[in-house]
């Protein structure tokens, strides 16, 4: 890490700008022009920083007061006076060498088997509300294979007329959709149930992810294949992999907004997320949007596969284990300011965050500053879609004392997300999956965010 | 598929919304798949058997593919913790006559074997099939799949060492499986229009905080996702920190550096299930006296860091006892003229565990 070690890197650490020692009548004098005070300004200016945290070009300067400027204006740099590199350096564009912090990560000994395991998205450096293709969280029962797409099947069998085999050539053909929508693990934040146990939001929340999906809607497909829509109550999706990958879909949820998709953001599925198909079952959770998909089976019964009755089923404080718990409820987390990171200085800050249910939009999303003791609402960036990320961010002035951060959003049937504590109450600390509580963060007064459990 | 475009038109106005029948629609696009087809591919056992081949086979066998074949990941006896959970262990005779798993009603109960929390045979029999062995899945037999399935219901007794398991007789293993009425299809979470089980109301001002568990990640583990200043962005409204250094204690106060008040309030919650090292009690003394409001691992403070302590008491053998009396006495002049102010309550025992750690440099 020495090219990118944090501490040789702090050309962003907030240095104040001249202008902000400006008083109200001097910024007026600025914007008639009259610019001739303003040498004597900065010399004060200087003045007043202390010898702690004096301004950079103040040391450089060689004299306290002869400030000049951001040697990174005045020193012209290379990549100004110098001739850039040609187009089509690089056939497929990669990330700037100044972000390779943000990678897909492992959760040190969460598990043994690195090709059934999880790998979380970087949650705390993303913008918006897009998952990029390669920081797309990872999970995989048996391994992740590159599949040859021209030797891809997918075929629709059991309660339908005409069992059917289709090649990708064949549903690329057909009425295609293009839907963005959030994919979470059941067992996002499952660590986190009986105590704090992860330190950043990476960690906590980074089994998920959201992307524009395309592909064909399964209604299309069993339509083609003449369901039996009397009998048809359940389908069973199974995958490609070594693992078989079998979930049980609803017929209901499927008719209403799953599809095959073979795209994310504009290009084919990356291997790792199931190329050249897997199934998008908006609002339910990951391990049933099955990858590499090669079978979609019409029957009349649930089908109890191995996670649906092993695993991803939730244990009760009285023993009993549910399953076929698929709705991802409503949920939020706060990503900037975030655990493991640590503020620049006091003052303002745009806190930054992310909102999403399985049942439906997200209607409004609420911030606390001070552990939950009172809320103000955030500003909701469009777009605001069903079963989708959505984007917050609510202004905040922090005054340097340690306080705790909160987000707590609600969703269009009303649903609040809820504490961990009454989660617990209901579900006991066991149940490993669904857990959708707020998130708390710590700020200490050393600006140091940790991830705490408050309530 | 000329019949069953007679059948779409025939019962079309009652069947489908559009207007065109698929066929019409989307000519040319997919095939019939040809029974050997759907043979190949439609391998599911659903838990009343339907798509179970006909086979059987013995315990005896099983264990024959298991030692061969599973052993080597899932132990001898399906113990083994190393490389997957456990398969085997935690059910008892009773659980096989209730359907109830007892154990896993005990939060104290420390594994979840398969055994455990397998409500339907049909779940084991079709799991094994499509995806066992781990790194050769589908390469069994249909007599290896009864085998092992027989030999894994051995293990917990819920067949005899003798027993042939076949689709003659699996039904009524289903009927002694542990765990059979320990299920809940909890319908809330699975139809999207469902009623939450935890409710929570959008207070705004003036809301109730218990405030009472507190629950953080302890200061020994900081680390053990690495050094988390590498895992965040270069520039932006934070960094990562540097996990690789003790949690900073000088506050943020804009151009003004100021010490911290006092050791943080927010109390780490005792983690049972975590072997709390003398290391982390230490630093938990020396939070509790308030020792960290002046001395830090590695950086000076008011007094001087753990680390200048160890590196000048290195190698003498009576620097336990002298630091025990000095943190308890007080005293000022070793390290400049700042005095240290006496710990005369600090009891005999965390006085030397204080000491001990100080001296090994706060490590």
């Amino acid at each position: 890490m020495s090219e990118y070690d944090s501490n040789k890197h702090k050309t962003g650490r907030i240095q104040r700008a001249p202008e902000n020692f400006l008083s109200p009548t001097q910024i007026v004098d600025v914007q008639n022009g009259r610019r001739e005070f303003l040498r004597g300004a900065f010399t004060s200016a200087i003045a007043a920083a202390g010898a702690g945290t004096a301004l950079v070009s103040a040391a450089q300067s060689g004299s306290a007061g002869a400030f000049e400027g951001d040697p990174n204006i005045l020193n012209l740099p290379e990549h100004s006076t110098g001739l850039g590199q040609p187009v089509a350096a690089v056939g497929y564009g990669s990330p700037s060498k100044w972000e390779k912090n943000l990678q897909r990560r492992e959760s040190p000994g969460l598990t043994r088997v690195s090709a059934g395991s999880v790998s979380f998205a970087p949650l705390q450096g993303f913008f918006g509300i897009i998952t990029p293709n390669g920081l797309h969280f990872e999970r995989h029962h048996q391994g992740w294979w590159d599949i040859d797409p021209s030797k891809h099947r997918f075929m629709i069998n059991g309660l339908v007329k005409n069992p059917k085999v289709y090649t990708m050539d064949d549903l690329m053909r057909l009425p295609s959709v293009s839907r963005m929508h959030f994919i979470e693990c059941g067992a996002n934040t499952g660590m986190e149930w009986g105590n704090v146990a992860v330190p950043t939001v990476q960690y906590s929340h980074g089994m998920l992810s959201c992307c524009e999906f395309t592909g064909v809607p399964l209604s299309v497909l069993l339509e083609d294949c003449g369901y039996d829509k009397r009998k048809g109550k359940f389908l069973l999706a199974e995958g490609a992999d070594g693992s078989g990958m079998t979930r049980t879909i609803a017929i209901d949820r499927a008719l209403d907004d799953c599809f095959v998709a073979y795209a994310m953001n504009g290009e084919m599925l990356r291997p790792e997320n199931g190329y050249p198909l897997r199934l998008v079952a908006p609002g339910i959770q990951g391990v049933s949007w099955v990858k590499w998909l090669r079978r979609i089976e019409v029957g009349d019964k649930p089908y109890a596969t191995k996670d649906e009755v092993l695993h991803y089923v939730d244990l009760m404080p009285d023993g009993k284990l549910r399953q076929y718990t698929s709705i991802q409820e409503c949920k939020s987390v706060i990503t900037t300011p975030s655990g493991g990171q640590t503020l620049l200085d006091k003052g303002f800050y745009n806190v930054s965050g992310l909102a999403w249910s399985g049942r439906g939009k997200i209607k409004r999303v609420d911030v606390s500053f001070d552990g939950g003791k009172n809320w103000k609402s955030a500003r909701i960036e469009s777009p605001v879609l069903s079963k989708c990320l959505t984007r917050f961010n609510v202004n905040w002035q922090w005054d340097g004392r340690e306080t705790v951060l909160q987000s707590r959003a609600i969703d269009d049937t009303g649903y609040v997300q809820p504490k961990i504590n009454q989660l617990r109450a209901v579900r006991g600390t066991r149940s490993i999956y669904h857990n959708n509580a707020i998130q708390s963060w710590k700020i200490a007064a050393s600006g140091e965010v940790s991830n705490v459990q408050v309530y | 598929m000329k019949g069953a475009i007679v059948w779409l038109l025939t019962v079309g106005s009652l069947v489908l919304s559009s207007p065109a029948t698929a066929q019409e629609r989307f000519s040319g696009i997919g095939r019939t798949a040809t029974p050997a087809e759907v043979a190949a591919w439609d391998i599911d056992v659903r838990p009343d058997f339907k798509g179970l081949p006909k086979g059987a086979g013995s315990v005896k066998k099983g264990q024959q593919v298991w030692e061969a074949k599973c052993e080597s990941c899932h132990g001898t006896f399906g113990e083994s913790n190393e490389v997957f959970t456990p398969i085997a262990g935690g059910i008892t005779k009773k659980d096989i006559e209730t359907g109830y798993v007892a154990s896993l009603m005990r939060p104290d109960f420390p594994q979840r074997t398969t055994l455990m929390k397998l409500s339907e045979v049909s779940t084991l029999w079709d799991y094994i099939n499509r995806a066992m062995p781990w790194n050769a899945p589908k390469s069994l037999s249909v007599e290896e799949v009864y085998a092992v399935t027989a030999y894994v219901l051995s293990l917990g007794d819920i067949v005899t060492t003798d027993f042939v398991l076949s689709n003659d007789n699996i039904a009524e293993v289903q009927k002694r499986l542990p765990n059979r009425n320990g299920k809940i299809k909890w319908s809330p979470l699975w139809d999207v229009r469902g009623k939450g089980d935890v409710t929570n109301v959008a207070c705004m001002s003036n809301c109730k905080q218990e405030m009472k568990k507190i629950s953080t990640l302890p200061d020994h583990v900081r680390d053990a996702h690495g050094n988390l200043a590498e895992q965040s962005r270069l520039i932006g409204a934070t960094r990562g920190v540097d996990t690789t250094k003790p949690v900073a204690t000088i506050a943020l106060a804009g151009r003004v550096v100021t010490l911290a008040a006092a050791a943080s309030p927010v109390v780490a919650k005792a983690d049972a299930s975590r072997e709390v090292t003398n290391t982390t009690n230490a630093a938990n003394l020396a939070k509790k006296y308030t020792c960290t409001t002046c001395h830090a691992v590695a950086s000076k403070l008011v007094g001087p860091s753990h680390a200048e302590i160890a590196k000048k008491y290195a190698g003498n053998v009576a620097a336990v006892a002298n630091l025990m009396n000095k943190i308890k006495q007080g005293g000022s002049g070793v390290w400049g003229a700042v005095p240290m102010p006496p710990h005369a309550a600090i009891p005999e025992a965390e006085l030397r565990q204080l000491a001990e750690w100080s001296l090994r440099g706060g490590r």
